[in-house]
């Protein structure tokens, strides 16, 4: 085996329960994300364009659509003799087994894939996150700074910081102090959740900390390293990051790749993001179609108008249709005469013709208030919705429903309908 | 399996005019995300072929480039494989491939070393879709020496530039011309033959000692009372695009529904994979009855045409019933109607082109700004 410098960990077992029924069939990495991507495209391209060949996926949470996308990294180059993309599940042992119970034991339970590429450098991703990034960049102010850690961090704003994991950094960025979650921020450097390790500090630490239930690396080895007085250091990063925790920021994220000059700009040439697609075909845009501030995927066909939406490969969207700030996914089929207004609609969904979604009155979710917010419409994965019925903002639908499913053809603002999957 | 692909890709056309200043027709893009030789690799694929040769000649580096990886057709496996073969020079010859017959017998080792029994030679520049083996399987069944495959072509179609062909109640090809200046047949010879790999290495050192270089001139026709050769009809969609003219049409079909449909159908014809984002409508951006690839975006009218991979289209710019081939830049206020233009041109601001009578192929080199 040749010696890798640096390897990189992607942990992509998470559910993403903040997705409510986006996540029910799918780990979140693997939810679409802008008309043609899934979210794991991100730090995946990342990778590969930062000259990282050695990539273990960790997998858990309803694995199936993540394990089919990835396969054997052919998009993104990852399918190499020596090194590319391994799916890393948990494993059954002659003495224990277990489920990855945190982020770092997931990494602790993987020990023997690192210890076989005998890295220098082991790079710590999350597969929830869109950004571009040079991690070779990172590695390199790691190197210049003789780092054990370094954690990249971004500034935010300082009234939203005590929602993430803030450092306290000296003037040369080595890292004073780490917050998780502080009440009374004192610094407004976030962390990314991408972390370079010097390879032996990794070993050390997941070796001292194996017994820690659920352990963490923003809870327990971080604070670990830190204790013991090794040298962290907060790699600043000051372009585009988002994380698409929640369905009001996906639906965002997803909405800004729209804008004349988006601040996440995917037509760059260089730092291109690769995907699996599964269409290559052109899209079809009918004599009575209206597609205005909109990104369209592939092999779609749009015989309706389309506004200020982002629309997946492969959909079907009839006419007299108006589709207006919506995230239509993959294969979806789109009747006649429908008015889709602020709605995600995950991939292969059938919506009957004539139906209305996210209209009238908001009102808080039944379900879920911390979920199901922003005045969305949000319809899992491949569900079905009847003709002609109403359904208001707020809702969440899951499965095949009948019209008997919708009182008076009406799901009111905050309702739901979950007919299948372990959602929330 | 039982049968080795041969993809002759070489040829030229002067029918193509300037399009074929650029590539060879087998890399012609077609139907806004294809090269035309996709849909003859992907029916070798599609129909289990494990070896594939594509025979190179004409301004092949478009087509090499297309084809740097097999794996976008799923070739490139331990068994079997896609080989270019361009000419070389050897020993005891430093020649062109002369015709269709002798690019085969240029590569006449890789056609010994082969163990196939039998050999499907189709052309790069078809659009069309086709199971061979049921080709085959017609072949053994009729004990056919060579089984061409021919299509009905409508009455009033111009034939003067395919081989055509007259069948007997058996199907057995009884008259074969090619390129007739007048004919009394409208069966069309698609250029894709089976016949037995021994078979077809005996004719081809034939027809080296004699002299001869052409497979329909100097095989097909001259054999055609000594050995039964076959035709096999097929009625489904086929086009070849060797002029301008039929290139336009071809491309202008993917506008149908039928058409569409039937080649998104499985199995699915596959190309190189270019990893660009999805197509984007700004502002100002009116489409209708148009085919847009992704890596566009559009500003702008466009109206019956067809945008293949990464178009930049300005604002307020008219295209109409044209075709603008991959990566063109289109400045602000252009007006094009009837044209194709062709890949990676820039065109400047404030112009106008039109194909008044007829297709207009326009070339531009402008340097190109930041967009």
């Amino acid at each position: 085996m040749i010696k890798k410098e640096m390897i990189a960990m992607l942990l992509a077992g998470g559910q993403g329960s903040r997705l409510g029924v986006l996540t029910s069939g799918v780990a979140k990495p693997a939810v679409a994300f802008g008309g043609k991507y899934r979210i794991i495209d991100f730090p995946l391209s990342n990778c590969i364009n930062s000259g990282i060949d050695t990539v273990g996926v960790l997998t858990q949470y309803q694995p199936l659509r993540l394990n089919k996308h990835i396969g054997i990294g052919m998009p993104w180059d990852l399918d190499k003799n020596n090194g590319g993309v391994t799916v890393l599940p948990p494993y059954e042992r002659s003495d224990n087994s277990e489920w990855y119970s945190g982020t770092a034991n997931a990494i602790y339970q993987n020990m023997r894939f690192m210890e076989s590429y005998n890295p220098e450098y082991v790079l710590i991703l999350s597969g929830d996150h869109i950004y571009k990034m040079d991690y070779e960049v990172m590695l390199d102010f790691h190197k210049a700074n003789h780092a054990d850690v370094t954690i990249a961090a971004m500034p935010v704003p300082m009234e939203e910081a005590s929602r993430f994991g803030i450092v306290i950094t000296d003037e040369n960025k080595r890292i004073q102090e780490f917050e998780e979650k502080p009440e009374h921020p004192r610094s407004n450097l976030a962390s990314m959740g991408i972390y370079i390790f010097s390879w032996k500090a990794l070993k050390e630490a997941l070796v001292a900390m194996k017994d820690q239930s659920n352990c963490d690396f923003g809870k327990h080895i971080i604070p670990y390293c830190h204790e013991k007085g090794e040298r962290l250091f907060a790699y600043e990063y000051n372009s585009y990051w988002k994380d698409v925790g929640t369905l009001g920021s996906y639906w965002e994220a997803n909405m800004e790749l729209i804008d004349l000059i988006p601040e996440f700009n995917l037509y760059e040439e260089y730092w291109k993001i690769y995907t699996k697609s599964d269409s290559i075909e052109p899209q079809y845009l009918s004599a009575e179609s209206v597609v205005e501030k909109s990104i369209i995927g592939d092999g779609s066909e749009i015989y309706g108008e389309v506004h200020s939406s982002v629309i997946g490969a492969g959909v079907t969207i009839g006419k007299g249709t108006v589709v207006r700030n919506s995230i239509i996914m993959q294969d979806c089929e789109i009747g006649d005469n429908c008015v889709i207004d602020k709605s995600i609609i995950a991939e292969k969904c059938i919506v009957g013709s004539g139906t209305q979604l996210g209209v009238g009155e908001e009102a808080p979710s039944k379900l879920s208030e911390k979920i199901y917010a922003f005045g969305l419409a949000t319809v899992g994965e491949d569900s079905k919705i009847p003709a002609n019925v109403r359904i208001g903002k707020n809702t969440a639908i899951s499965g095949i429903t009948e019209p008997a499913d919708y009182p008076n053809g009406e799901l009111k603002s905050g309702e739901y309908i979950i007919k299948a999957g372990d959602s929330e | 399996m039982k049968a080795l692909g041969i993809i002759l890709a070489g040829g030229n056309s002067n029918r193509m005019r300037e399009l074929t200043t650029r590539r060879a027709i087998a890399a012609m893009p077609i139907g806004g995300s294809f090269r035309c030789i996709d849909f003859a690799l992907s029916n070798m694929a599609n129909s289990h072929i494990q070896t594939v040769a594509v025979l190179t000649q004409y301004n092949a580096r478009s087509l090499h480039e297309h084809l740097n990886s097999s794996k976008w057709w799923n070739f490139g496996r331990k068994q079997g494989g896609l080989y270019t073969f361009t000419p070389t020079v050897t020993p005891d010859n430093s020649w062109w491939y002369q015709g269709t017959a002798d690019a085969m017998y240029q590569n006449i080792e890789f056609l010994r070393r082969c163990h196939e029994p039998y050999v499907i030679i189709a052309s790069g520049d078809c659009v069309y879709k086709l199971d061979y083996n049921k080709v085959l399987d017609y072949h053994i069944e009729k004990k056919a020496d060579i089984t061409v495959v021919c299509k009905d072509m409508p009455a009033e179609a111009d034939v003067s530039r395919f081989g055509v062909v007259k069948m007997n109640e058996d199907s057995r090809i009884i008259e074969f011309e090619e390129k007739p200046m007048f004919s009394r047949s409208n069966t069309i010879s698609t250029g894709i033959y089976i016949l037995r790999r021994r078979q077809l290495i005996e004719m081809l050192e034939r027809c080296h000692e004699e002299g001869r270089s052409d497979f329909v001139n100097d095989i097909l026709i001259r054999y055609k009372n000594m050995k039964q050769i076959y035709g096999y009809k097929i009625d489904t969609y086929w086009s070849n695009i060797a002029s301008v003219q039929s290139y336009y049409d071809t491309n202008m079909a993917f506008l149908r529904p039928e058409v569409r449909k039937y080649f998104r159908e499985d199995p699915k014809i596959c190309s190189k994979i270019d990893d660009l984002p999805p197509a984007k409508y700004n502002v100002g951006s009116d489409v209708k009855n148009s085919l847009v690839a992704s890596g566009c975006i559009i500003n702008s009218k466009v109206e019956n045409s067809i945008l293949f991979k990464k178009v930049f289209v300005g604002k307020n710019c008219v295209i109409k019933n044209s075709i603008i081939l991959n990566d063109v830049y289109i400045g602000d206020n252009t007006h094009i109607e009837n044209c194709i233009v062709e890949s990676r041109g820039t065109l400047k601001a404030n112009t106008y082109y039109s194909g008044d009578d007829g297709i207009r192929v326009v070339l531009e080199h402008n340097e190109r700004y930041a967009i």
